[in-house]
């Protein structure tokens, strides 16, 4: 079970969260202006890199609080946690 | 009556003799006895048959890796199957039964299956069970209860179990030497250390063993080792605990045992507990395992490993037999020699080595033991019981042929084919292991995690080796949590063994291993050495795939005897190296674990909370069965005078549509939003022209996922400028609130809105029909409830019979209805206040069963029900509800190629052509009812129910195209009778302009 580091609560278990994929998937400013291959890019493809990974979590059983992770897709290891800001984006900084 | 037992010496308590039963005889053990010594002490020696060719079997090990004595242990309720007897501790009146074999395992039916061996070789049931296809039913019934171990009891289980969360520095698993040194180093540095162990007690190896530390007997340095321990404070120690998960981040699974050893009786309190430990640092001392030798006849009743031998001998003051062969590979089981010779047996040693032993030779020679070097054993003599083994001299290439010139007699043969780490919680962990060549085994590799593995357990087999691996293990995993060890001096043990050993894994026979009798490699499930041979010929070539194929490693011991010499067979058919072809993967559990230990404390009423409206008691009190819909309570329906659900129903609709019905609505999702920037937001979320609506109304609204799909509906009103009230369904509540937060925070956080649900907080009476005003009227209402001063679709705040309420005028089932909000500590009040009102309108309460009716009958749908993930808005007939003006989610994807298909499944109202059959939902609809399977189908039902106020069934259905098929046939295919034609309809079937609503 990993242990991740909410960036406003601390270490907790991984049963406190919600994962919610990969992070910096921001939505398309204006979806119309989008051929269907690039809507679908942005709906279904995610890089799934064997290896370092950002990706967002929710507090969910917590402060309710999304923010990001970076975990290697092989050996689980988290390297750390990430507010989200800047007002743009399922991304981080 | 202890036949094998010795006069003196072990670690049992012989002034507490313990009565227990095996298989319905009365035997005798003592007081420090495991059920397998006491077995061996009582000269029981077939505990069980092999699982295929059920062949009888005797006790091999002395631990984990014990293949055959697999017993259900205790009575009734309390009892557990497939313990290993090896690592079931004596207790007064334990009942043991062996679970294979039938009437018994020493006289068992089955084993007519070994007269045709050659038979039931790797993949048997593949290939055999495959024709007749329609017999594989039968088929399945009779190997199941073939294979059968234990048996589970049936009765609810009456044991407390319970999960406990710990955090340590250092986690120590194992306590022998290695697993001792540790923690007592990293528990006097200051560390919080927890020190689990398999056993009743601690000491693992070392436990009856002569050595000494230092000035001290091995048992004495155990004693006070343990009492330095339980003298600290920051030290927890668990005896009879597994530590049998290492799971990511440091997080490990402890089973600990607390009351399986004691009289039934006299148990009380939790029976076994589930630590869930995260550590910071993981000590790894769980020690080695003794590999068996795959000669012929391998599995006799008799052969057992030479390590149990010495075990049974020092430890319980058992000596398994009189006249002993020891065959071995390497110098440890030469101490197995001494030991049985001091126990006043025969001993010859078979040692395949041309050289032979190290200094340990001399001390055998000194015990009178005849030694054979460069011979092997190939055969075992005797059936139920080895009467003798037969001896061929060997030059050390595995792949000649022998012959087997000479015969030993003996009762027991002890055999060692050297040792292997136990690396499985090190695996478990992600680290890898590589091949030691010196060593022959597995030793851990990189550790991934924060774990080092220490003593046997990292290939160290002499004390003075693991006593020094645990000690700087325990140092510096102190450290790494920042604590400082003193320097321990390491006492002074006896020497180590200095021979190597030689590589040998399947012995060489006089036949090729085809041709002579079968040498075994996984006990427990009969693979043997033809087994792999012939994987290998049949073209497996995989490790993972041959272990599957043959059932090498699949028994309870999950390969810990046989897997090892397994893959070196296997490597030796494809003629590569042990390491090339790898192990299998290890996974938890290291030991088996009980379902109770797993489930803890959520059983019962504490397996998943139970919501219930504020109204609940109410509802009971009337009658109603419950539905449940997510964690909800909900009132099914009302029954009354023995009325079943049909006729309740129908009663219940009637009502509602022709006077008064009332029903509890609480489940519904509530949602308060508002804040600067709401309407923005729900513009985006919702596909309707949220901005268009003035204060004080309400609109159904939908939101979709940006895949264009409907995640969820509900009704909603705007309160104020800047303030909605959204209302969800049952089950998205939780989902929806979620759904909306992530986008708020992680895509939209210039947004100024802020989210409460509500849900628990209010609840929500819906009264509904034609006398649904007056009743309120009845009641007593602050505001004009008339057609045009309080219209449809529209909220106000009022005062209802004294009660603060905010009302709305909406309907989910077509007819003239209100549904009151109103803080949950009044709901029952005002429950009972429009209760007493409507009695003179026979007012009558309903659940969710005519909720589903009512509405179906107006063709309303339910996410969930009627929608599954892949339907859009279009699908269900909702374009009036998608805004031109603005984006929202999910909008773009509606446009996407697949979304525009005409030949979508949309959604139609099928009426039955018979007029009578309520379709069940899930029924598959197909265009030609008597097409060759298998049928293309064309849609499916959804929602069905018998409509009473129409007198006749109706359905809402997913057809392909459905919109502009109204008045088509298709028919219905229900298991066991005629497809029935059905003519779709649009989905509206009651009012469909929707009149009675407007009043």
């Amino acid at each position: 079970m990993l242990l991740i580091e909410c960036p406003w609560c601390g270490e907790r278990a991984e049963t406190e969260f919600s994962y919610g994929g990969e992070a910096g998937i921001a939505r398309p400013a204006d979806p119309d202006a989008l051929g269907d291959a690039e809507w679908a890019d942005y709906l279904f493809n995610r890089s799934n890199p064997r290896g370092a990974h950002r990706e967002l979590w929710n507090h969910a059983q917590g402060c309710r609080r999304w923010f990001g992770v970076e975990r290697d897709t092989v050996t689980y290891r988290i390297s750390g946690s990430f507010r989200l800001s800047g007002g743009v984006g399922k991304r981080e900084d | 009556m202890q036949p094998q037992r010795l006069p003196a010496g072990g670690r049992i308590d012989r002034s507490k003799p313990i009565s227990f039963r095996f298989d319905g005889r009365k035997l005798e053990g003592y007081a420090g006895d495991t059920l397998a010594s006491a077995l061996l002490a009582n000269g029981v020696s077939i505990v069980g048959r092999s699982f295929k060719l059920r062949r009888p079997r005797g006790i091999v090990g002395s631990g984990a890796e014990e293949p055959n004595a697999i017993m259900q242990i205790g009575k009734g309720a309390h009892a557990q199957p497939n313990l290993r007897a090896t690592q079931v501790e004596l207790y007064n009146g334990l009942v043991a039964r062996t679970t294979k074999g039938w009437p018994g395992a020493r006289f068992d039916i089955g084993a007519i299956n070994d007269l045709f061996g050659k038979v039931f070789s790797a993949g048997f049931y593949y290939k055999t069970f495959m024709r007749p296809k329609s017999w594989w039913r039968l088929y399945e019934r009779i190997i199941r209860a073939s294979a059968g171990f234990g048996r589970a009891p049936t009765e609810k289980d009456p044991d407390r179990y319970e999960h406990r969360n710990a955090h340590c520095d250092v986690l120590v698993a194992g306590g022998g030497p290695a697993g001792l040194a540790a923690a007592l180093v990293a528990g006097q540095a200051g560390a919080r250390v927890i020190l689990a162990d398999a056993q009743n007690e601690f000491g693992g190896s070392l436990l009856g063993t002569k050595h000494s530390i230092g000035d001290a007997r091995a048992d004495e340095w155990i004693a006070r080792t343990v009492e330095q321990l339980a003298a600290l404070d920051n030290v927890t120690l668990l005896p009879r605990s597994t530590v049998f998960g290492y799971y990511d981040h440091n997080f490990l699974a402890i089973a600990e045992r607390c009351t399986d050893h004691l009289p039934e009786e006299e148990r009380t309190g939790v029976r076994q507990r589930l630590w869930r430990v995260r550590a910071k640092q993981v000590v790894l001392a769980q020690g080695a395992f003794e590999r068996p030798l795959a000669f012929c006849n391998n599995d006799r009743p008799g052969v057992m490993l030479a390590s149990a031998v010495s075990r049974y001998i020092r430890r319980y003051a058992v000596r398994p037999g009189k006249r002993a062969v020891v065959f071995t590979n390497n110098d440890s089981a030469y101490e197995t020699a001494i030991d049985l010779a001091e126990a006043g047996a025969a001993v010859v040693i078979v040692d395949s080595r041309m050289g032979g032993a190290g200094s340990v030779a001399e001390r055998a020679a000194n015990a009178g033991i005849s030694m054979l070097t460069g011979h092997i054993v190939t055969d075992v003599v005797g059936r139920r019981r080895v009467r003798g083994v037969r001896v061929a001299g060997w030059s050390g290439n595995p792949s000649y042929l022998v012959e087997s010139s000479i015969r030993i007699e003996c009762d027991l043969l002890a055999m060692s084919g050297g040792w292997s780490p136990a690396v499985h919680l090190h695996s478990q962990a992600g680290g890898s292991n590589e091949w030691d060549t010196d060593r022959l085994c597995f030793v851990p590799g990189a550790a991934t995690q924060a774990n080092v593995s220490a003593g046997a357990c990292n290939g160290m087999w002499s004390l003075r080796d693991c006593l020094r691996e645990g000690m700087e293990s325990g140092r510096a995993a102190a450290s790494r949590c920042g604590f400082d060890a003193a320097d321990v001096d390491l006492p002074t043990t006896r020497q180590g063994h200095d021979n190597p050993p030689q590589p040998l894994w399947r012995v060489p026979a006089d036949a090729e291993p085809e041709r002579c009798p079968k040498q075994f490699l996984d006990f427990q499930n009969d693979t043997s050495v033809a087994d792999i041979r012939l994987a290998v010929r049949e073209g497996y070539r995989n490790v993972e795939h041959v272990k599957r194929y043959t059932a090498l490693g699949f028994g309870t011991d999950q390969g810990k005897l046989g897997n090892i010499i397994g893959m070196a067979v296997l490597a030796e058919c494809l003629g590569k190296s042990i390491p090339e072809v790898g192990t299998t993967t290890f996974r938890p559990a290291f030991t088996p674990v009980s379902f109770g230990v797993g489930a803890g404390e959520n059983v019962g009423d504490l397996y998943d909370p139970v919501r219930k409206t504020a109204i609940h008691e109410w509802h009971v009190a009337a009658g109603a069965p419950m539905e449940n819909v997510g964690q909800w309570h909900r009132p099914w329906y009302f029954p009354r005078d023995g009325e079943d659900l049909h006729a309740a129903v129908a009663r219940e609709c009637l009502a509602a549509r022709q006077s008064l019905g009332i029903m509890d609505a609480s489940t519904l999702g509530k949602i308060d939003a508002r804040g600067r920037d709401v309407v923005e937001f729900l513009e985006r979320v919702y596909t309707h022209n949220v901005g268009k609506m003035k204060v004080g109304r309400c609109a159904y609204g939908i939101m979709l996922g940006e895949d264009g799909m409907v995640l969820d509906d509900g009704v909603m009103a705007r309160l104020g400028e800047e303030h909605f009230y959204l209302t969800t369904t049952t089950g998205g509540a939780a989902n929806v609130l979620a759904w909306l937060e992530s986008w708020l925070q992680t895509e939209w956080p210039e947004l100024e809105v802020f989210l409460t649900s509500l849900t628990d907080h209010f609840s929500t009476i819906a009264v509904v029909g034609p006398n649904s005003r007056k009743v309120l009227e009845k009641v007593g209402c602050s505001i004009d409830l008339g057609k045009d001063g309080f219209p449809f679709m529209t909220v106000k705040e009022a005062e209802l019979g004294g009660y603060p309420v905010q009302l709305f005028r909406v309907s989910f089932s077509g007819e003239l209805a209100f549904e009151i909000n109103i803080d949950s500590g009044y709901a029952l009040a005002m429950w009972e206040t429009v209760m007493a009102a409507g009695e003179e309108y026979g007012i009558t309460p309903y659940g969710t069963e005519s909720m589903h009716v009512l509405r179906a009958e107006k063709g309303f749908v339910i996410v969930g029900q009627d929608t599954d993930g892949s339907v859009t808005p279009v699908d269900l007939g909702m374009n009036w509800l998608l805004s031109k003006d603005k984006d929202y989610l999910g909008k773009r994807s509606l446009a996407r190629p697949d979304c525009v298909r005409s030949d979508r499944k949309q959604l139609v109202g099928l009426l039955s052509s018979d007029n009578s059959t309520v379709l069940p939902e899930g029924t598959q609809l197909v265009e030609v009812p008597d097409a060759p399977v298998p049928v293309p189908m064309c849609g499916h039902v959804t929602s069905s129910y018998m409509s009473a106020c129409l007198g006749h069934p109706i359905a809402l259905a997913l057809v392909a195209g459905g919109r502009v098929r109204k008045g088509e046939t298709v028919y219905a295919a229900m298991p066991g009778r005629e497809p029935l034609p059905v003519t779709i309809a649009a989905p509206v079937f009651y009012d469909p302009k929707g009149e009675r609503q407007h009043v």
